[in-house]
This record gives structure tokens, C-alpha cells and sequence, in this order.
């Protein structure tokens, strides 16, 4: 707490624009900030639209994510297809706990708590939730750092299948579930970034009038 | 809402003495945050300002350094497997080619931003920002551009990410042939943590700031 505030006040209610970029304060007329040049919303509500629509498009790509094969290796003849959670019990069985739980946790848990989370936020805007703000702020920046890190398995399957190439005994081709789980993991970002974290704290100014 | 005094700028509180946190909008009186310091918001803890002594000049080196590497990651062999007497060696641009064939075509363009071009693009604008600020002088022409895209690219730079992708990919492999690491391997690894080093010393609305005082001088 190393910034004096003037009050508890936010720059909408005293009927100015804070930019969410620089922070600099606007008078409400003014349409972009002069300092960085960043367009000014004084309350983006439009956000939350955005935000549904890209969660719904990474909800509905993550599903043949899971159920399409995420790589296929072709071992002396044979070739086996492994999706996601195939993948994952595939290397329980090696005995390899520890990357069996980065993988599930980066490709299964992860996106589904964020789809969770993120939807739990976007709703928690209209409506009165049990969560406090602060709570909620906490929760949005979580989302916001742990998103990038779903990533892992397809980088995974991009390193093996350059690696494990024709001229050994066994080939590893990346799957389609490879790209849709990309995808997926895209959608859901631009929905968190899409959200106006602003938007949580203005409950707590409608409440407490 | 209760015990607020000041409810608007008709009362007299000017815009320019002011700045709104860009995590929850509060407003704070603007001041100067001596180097070194943290200025957090009292309400939502969202860091405002973090000016660190030299930060300009270190994130100027960091991001050269950061270049240097990335040329180094690319050409030099990354992983090497060996197996029944063969060996593979495999560059990060093997990497990336990996799907470049069928229906996952797409995803090559995809793995080749995330890995290598974003996090490319984002130190060329951050050098063009800096740059010029760091001797003194007057920042480029579109400097402002340069930097929101620096910015806006932040989360899409996933090189940390990749270096996690690399140490789950061994350890599958490792069943199958013998792996090891090439130079571009551990050249990929320093620059993951030049970058993190580099986004510690940067503060936003300091850079921004300084952007807004050098333009008027």
C-alpha cells in the first residue's frame, strides 16, 4: 500500500476514465488516452460477450481434443493411436507418475477448471456471488498466468514427432486432436483476456451504496 | 457509499494528479514512486509502478541477449537420439516443421509464433522502444505502437512453456532410445530466463510515463 489514495472512489464513479493500460486519468469526453494511445471504455460491458463467445468456441473444440487421437505411433507394423487421457495412461503403466501428472494436470485439469472459472467469473458480473471481490480478482489472475502453460502436450507431441522419425523402428505422427486442443487452448485465452477485470470490483460498488 | 467526500471533478479534483488503478479502476493520487519502490493498489494489490535503478539499460541487454540466444536455439542441433546404433539429431526448426504435413498443417505457423517469432517480435519492439530512451533521447516514431504490441504479445511468447514440452517429451522417449541434449537446448533454457529476468525489471505505466515525459521535453 505505498500509493496515498485520495478516497475509496474509482475513477467511473467520479465520472472520469482510468486507461487500463497507463492508469492515466481522463475527463469523460476524451475517447483515447493521450498518453499511450489506448482506446478508453469507462466501463466495458461488451467484454462479457466476448468473453461467452470465445469460451464457448474453446468448449466446443476442446471436445474432439478428447476424443480424437492426440498422437499415433507405428512401431514395427503396428501403429497405436493415443488421445489425451490415453496418453496419460500410457505412462502411469511405464511407471512415469510424475510427467503422467504434469501432462494431465497441463492438458485435463487445467482447461476444464478454466472453463469452470472463467465462466464462474463472467456470471458472477450480473449477479450477487458469495465470493468476494478480492477473492475473485485472485481467481481471474490465476486464469490469467496458468492458461499459456495448457500448451505443454502439443509442444510435447510437435518435439516426439520430430524426433521419432522414419529412419528408427518406431514413428510418431501428430493426430488431429493435436490442432483442436491448440485451438482450444487459444479460445479460452482470448476469453480471459477479453474479460474487463474492472467489471468484478463495480459490483462491489454497486453493493456497498 | 459511505464516507466518501469527493464524488466528483466538479470538486475540484484534477485529472493530472491522478491515477486510476488498471486492475480495478480506484483512483490514487499520482506521485512519484522513488526507484526501487513497489507501488501496489491498496484495494485489488495489483502492482502500478516498479521502477528499478538502470531498468532501461538492463532490459536493453537483456533483450539483445535474448536475440543472440534465439539465433543460437535455432540453428544448433537441440535434441540428439540414438538408437540401435543410429543417430537423430533434431533443430527447433524440425520442431516446428513437425506438423507441417495433413491436417495439422496449421499448427507449424502456430508453433513457429509461439516458439520463435513472437518472442522475436516482442524484443525487436521493445529494443525500438528503449532504445532510443536509454541515451537520452527523444523516443522513435511510433513508439507507442511498438510498445502496446510488445505488450499485447506478452502472454502468446510461450518459450517457458516449450522448455516444459521438452522435459515431457524426454522423459517418453527415454523408454525408447537414448536422448540427449544438444547446445540449443541450453541456449533455449538461458533464454527463457533472460526473458523472465527482462519482464521482472519492466513496469508498465514507468515505461509509459517516461514515453509521455521524453515526448514533450
Amino acid at each position: 500500500m505505498t500509493v496515498p489514495l485520495v478516497s475509496q472512489i474509482t475513477a467511473h464513479e467520479a465520472g472520469l476514465i482510468g486507461c487500463t493500460q497507463c492508469g492515466k486519468v481522463h475527463r469523460p469526453t476524451i475517447v483515447r488516452c493521450t498518453r499511450c494511445g489506448a482506446a478508453l471504455h469507462p466501463r466495458d460491458s461488451a467484454s462479457l460477450q466476448r468473453v461467452w463467445a470465445w469460451l464457448i468456441a474453446g468448449l466446443v473444440v476442446y471436445i474432439p481434443a478428447n476424443l480424437y487421437p492426440m498422437l499415433a505411433t507405428a512401431s514395427l507394423g503396428k501403429t497405436t493411436e493415443n488421445t489425451i487421457l490415453g496418453g496419460v495412461l500410457e505412462l502411469i503403466r511405464h511407471g512415469s507418475y510424475g510427467v503422467a501428472g504434469i501432462v494431465f494436470v497441463a492438458s485435463i485439469v487445467i482447461p476444464v477448471a478454466k472453463f469452470i472459472a472463467i465462466a464462474f467469473l463472467a456470471l458472477s458480473i450480473p449477479r450477487r456471488v458469495k465470493l468476494s471481490p478480492h477473492a475473485r480478482h485472485r481467481l481471474f489472475e490465476v486464469v490469467e498466468f496458468i492458461g499459456r502453460w495448457s500448451m505443454i502436450d502439443v509442444f510435447v507431441v510437435a518435439i516426439l514427432s520430430s524426433l521419432v522419425k522414419l529412419d528408427f523402428a518406431a514413428t510418431i505422427t501428430p493426430g488431429v486432436a493435436a490442432v483442436s486442443f491448440a485451438l482450444s487452448v487459444a479460445f479460452t485465452m482470448i476469453a480471459a483476456l477479453s474479460f474487463d477485470e474492472r467489471l468484478i470490483w463495480s459490483r462491489a460498488e454497486h453493493d456497498a451504496e | 457509499m459511505s464516507g466518501v467526500d469527493v464524488t466528483s471533478d466538479k470538486m475540484g479534483l484534477d485529472p493530472e494528479a491522478m491515477i486510476a488503478c488498471p486492475g480495478c479502476d480506484l483512483l490514487l493520487m499520482d506521485r512519484e514512486v522513488a526507484l526501487g519502490e513497489t507501488a501496489t493498489c491498496p484495494r485489488c494489490h495489483t502492482v502500478i509502478e516498479a521502477p528499478r535503478p538502470l531498468a532501461m539499460t538492463r532490459i536493453i541487454m537483456l533483450a539483445l541477449a535474448a536475440l543472440i540466444l534465439m539465433i543460437a536455439a535455432v540453428f544448433f542441433p537441440f535434441l540428439e537420439l540414438g538408437a540401435a546404433g543410429m543417430v537423430r539429431r533434431s533443430s527447433l526448426l524440425d520442431t516446428v516443421m513437425a506438423f507441417s504435413t495433413g491436417l495439422t498443417a496449421p499448427l507449424t505457423l502456430a508453433m513457429a509464433a509461439l516458439i520463435v517469432i513472437l518472442p522475436v517480435t516482442r524484443f525487436l519492439a521493445l529494443l525500438y522502444v528503449l532504445g532510443p530512451m536509454a541515451f537520452g533521447s527523444r523516443p522513435a516514431r511510433h513508439a507507442h505502437d511498438a510498445f502496446h504490441l510488445a505488450e499485447a504479445l506478452r502472454p502468446w511468447a510461450m518459450a517457458e512453456v516449450f522448455i516444459v514440452g521438452v522435459a515431457v517429451a524426454l522423459v517418453k522417449v527415454a523408454g525408447l532410445a537414448h536422448v540427449s541434449l544438444g547446445p540449443a537446448f541450453w541456449a533455449f533454457v538461458a533464454l527463457v530466463i533472460v526473458t523472465v529476468l527482462k519482464d521482472n525489471f519492466m513496469s508498465r505505466v514507468t515505461v509509459w510515463k517516461t514515453l509521455e515525459a521524453r515526448r514533450t521535453e
